[in-house]
């Protein structure tokens, strides 16, 4: 056993002189597994931070919230046709609903319409505005940097007023001087009466609360589009994640009654729920990485094809060396061993700086999404690496020990 | 006092070429002694590589006996052959065959390495070693660093340095000027005055007669083996350590 570990240590120290040696062609080698690690750990490290800046984002929308719609989300059973055919929501239905429902803890109607925003010489085009009255924020998450939400009393009396998202707000005022200004829509003078805190999640783009502003809905039903031409979706927040199935079963109750739908009709609206958004990203999450891990485990593969060559050529080029080691009396395994750990070693120093590489990736990467390279990642691509260099040096190494002294000491 | 080091009996080396055999050596039989002092010699294609080759347990023969120290390695597999190269034979080769990239110390050091001797020890011996050839002050060039004689002294002092029972050269005055040649052949005189068994193959005769005996081979077969009346005493200038 003490003579194994030494042999080991021996052909480690040896390969180690071999790696130093021939510098050049060791880079060279090591290029194929630098590139393999790096992918596989960026984009691993990618793939968590899309995964919870979904996450992220979702909860930004308040994860106890049910949204009753016209549309419905992710019901695939109902052809969109018919869909279409529902009748639109209207305030009317919604102040029916809030009267009666008991449960939920905020309700709020909200209309969306896409407008162009102007301030002085700033303009941001075609972004959300969503009309909604002053409980809207009591159904969401959203925190502000600077000011506050519209009150009752503005919305109730369709005030010009305007909340808008973090970054609209950084487009439209760069010296982030928002509050108390007033900015145009068609025309119309509104004053922004508060910002919201920077939300941070690119993945929900337009739908980030960072890319939309917040009105009165009525005013946006007064200049902006008209109460008929659309459907309002109802925000309905419940107490508790316990209580949102005892919530959901009161809105469809009540949204039958107020429609007057009779026991053996369905439903002619929807209750949404992120339930469903979660399970939606989760696949498409999926799908990401089992796309993503195959084509990194390619490049890896491929890398690993280069690593076995080089090692070819390099046995092949050094065969006077074996000679003369199996002269002055190298054993077949110690032959074999020094290439394999050869073969190892090159590639767990191109796994490192491959995990180097990606480290300044995740660096980039994380300007964008919230992630750090995980403790699981960085000893997936050691493994990996290790894994690598042992596999693709197997062959050469072979050819290495099985080589005929005599023979390859002739070689010139 | 004559211990036999060597004892080949009726060995043949047969190589198939195509449908044709050929008969590197047909039947040689030969002993040789400690602290013999032996010349090979033959033209090329006499069968004295081939006989050089199996001497050193670098190949093993076809049919005949070899035993080596006593021990019969014919039958041996590559790795027990592995094992009695690196303890009991010493090589020196015409184009000296070092580790290019490697200093003089690591070059002589290796078959002590493979021989499992820790770390410490090794270094020692080796520099030791190269003490003996007189290269105490190159212990870390490069063999590109070394001019030819140095360089064929590493390789004497590779080869001594597991105190072998034979010393195996192979036209090592080969890729050298004269009076190099003539420097290592002292050594080897030197070497072989303090004990050492010393087998050199050779095409030149004036090499050969550095030697006490001559065994020329011709045809795969042992031509003449005569002791040398005129031996030549060389006059280089010593370096071995006293």
């Amino acid at each position: 056993m003490k003579n194994y570990l030494f042999e080991i240590k021996e052909g480690l120290l040896i390969s180690l002189k071999a790696i130093r040696a021939n510098k050049v062609r060791s880079v060279l080698t090591t290029l194929g597994i630098i590139i393999g690690v790096w992918a596989v750990v960026t984009m691993s490290t990618a793939i968590k931070g899309i995964d919870i800046s979904f996450q992220e984002g979702v909860s930004s929308l308040g994860s106890d919230n049910l949204y009753i719609d016209k549309w419905s989300w992710f019901n695939n059973d109902i052809p969109w046709w018919e869909l279409r055919n529902r009748k639109n929501l209207t305030m009317e239905e919604f102040r029916k609903y809030k009267e009666a429902a008991k449960l939920p803890l905020a309700v709020a109607p909200t209309m969306g319409t896409r407008q162009t925003i102007k301030y002085e010489e700033n303009s941001v085009d075609f972004l959300i505005i969503l009309g909604t009255n002053a409980d809207y924020i009591k159904t969401t998450n959203l925190d502000f940097s600077d000011g506050r939400f519209f009150n009752e009393l503005e919305s109730a009396g369709s005030r010009n007023v305007i909340v808008l998202g973090s970054e609209i707000a950084k487009k439209l005022f760069p010296r982030g001087d928002a509050v108390d200004n007033y900015i145009k829509i068609k025309g119309r003078k509104l004053k922004v009466v508060g910002v919201l805190k920077e939300q941070g999640s690119w993945v929900m783009g337009d739908f980030n609360p960072d890319n939309q502003a917040f009105i009165p809905i009525g005013f946006l039903f007064k200049y902006f589009t008209r109460e008929n031409w659309g459907t309002i979706t109802i925000n309905v927040r419940a107490p508790n994640s316990q209580s949102i199935e005892a919530v959901k079963e009161e809105a469809i109750g009540i949204m039958r009654r107020v429609r007057g739908l009779k026991y053996d009709e369905i439903n002619d609206f929807s209750v949404n729920q992120q339930e469903g958004l979660l399970g939606e990203i989760d696949k498409s999450v999926g799908v990401i990485q089992v796309a993503g891990f195959f084509i990194t485990g390619l490049s890896l593969f491929v890398g690993a094809i280069g690593i076995m060559n080089i090692m070819f050529v390099s046995v092949k080029e050094r065969t006077k060396e074996i000679g003369i080691r199996k002269a002055i009396g190298a054993k077949k395994r110690t032959i074999l061993g020094q290439f394999i750990s050869e073969s190892a070693i090159i590639c767990l120093l191109g796994g490192f700086i491959g995990l180097l590489f990606a480290m300044l990736t995740a660096l980039i990467i994380n300007q964008f999404l919230p992630t750090v390279i995980q403790a699981d990642s960085v000893i997936l691509a050691i493994v990996i690496s290790l894994l690598t260099g042992v596999f693709s040096g197997l062959a050469p190494a072979y050819t290495a020990a099985k080589m005929d002294p005599v023979d390859a000491l002739r070689y010139e | 006092m004559n211990i036999n080091i060597i004892n080949i009996e009726r060995v043949a080396k047969i190589y198939q070429v195509g449908s044709e055999e050929v008969h590197a050596l047909a039947d040689v039989s030969l002993k040789i002694n400690e602290n013999e002092y032996v010349a090979i010699m033959g033209p090329s294609g006499s069968g004295k590589s081939t006989l050089m080759n199996i001497l050193g347990c670098l190949d093993t023969p076809t049919r005949g006996l070899y035993e080596f120290t006593g021990v019969s390695v014919s039958n041996m597999s590559d790795n027990e052959l592995a094992e009695i190269r690196n303890k009991k034979i010493g090589f020196v080769f015409q184009t000296f065959n070092l580790l290019p990239r490697s200093d003089a110390l690591h070059n002589v050091e290796l078959p002590l390495i493979y021989a499992g001797m820790p770390n410490a020890k090794r270094k020692e011996r080796a520099r030791l070693a190269l003490e003996k050839v007189g290269l105490a002050d190159r212990v870390d060039h490069k063999p590109n660093e070394l001019s030819g004689g140095q360089r064929q002294r590493v390789a004497i002092a590779r080869a001594l340095v597991t105190d072998p029972a034979i010393i195996l050269a192979d036209e090592p005055t080969g890729n050298l000027d004269t009076k190099t040649g003539e420097d290592i052949m002292t050594l080897f005189a030197e070497l072989n005055k303090q004990g050492n068994t010393i087998i050199l193959v050779t095409h030149e005769e004036y090499i050969a007669k550095h030697a006490e005996r001559i065994i020329r081979i011709r045809d795969g077969l042992i031509e003449s083996d005569t002791r040398i009346s005129g031996r030549i005493i060389p006059n280089g200038d010593s370096m071995l350590a006293p």
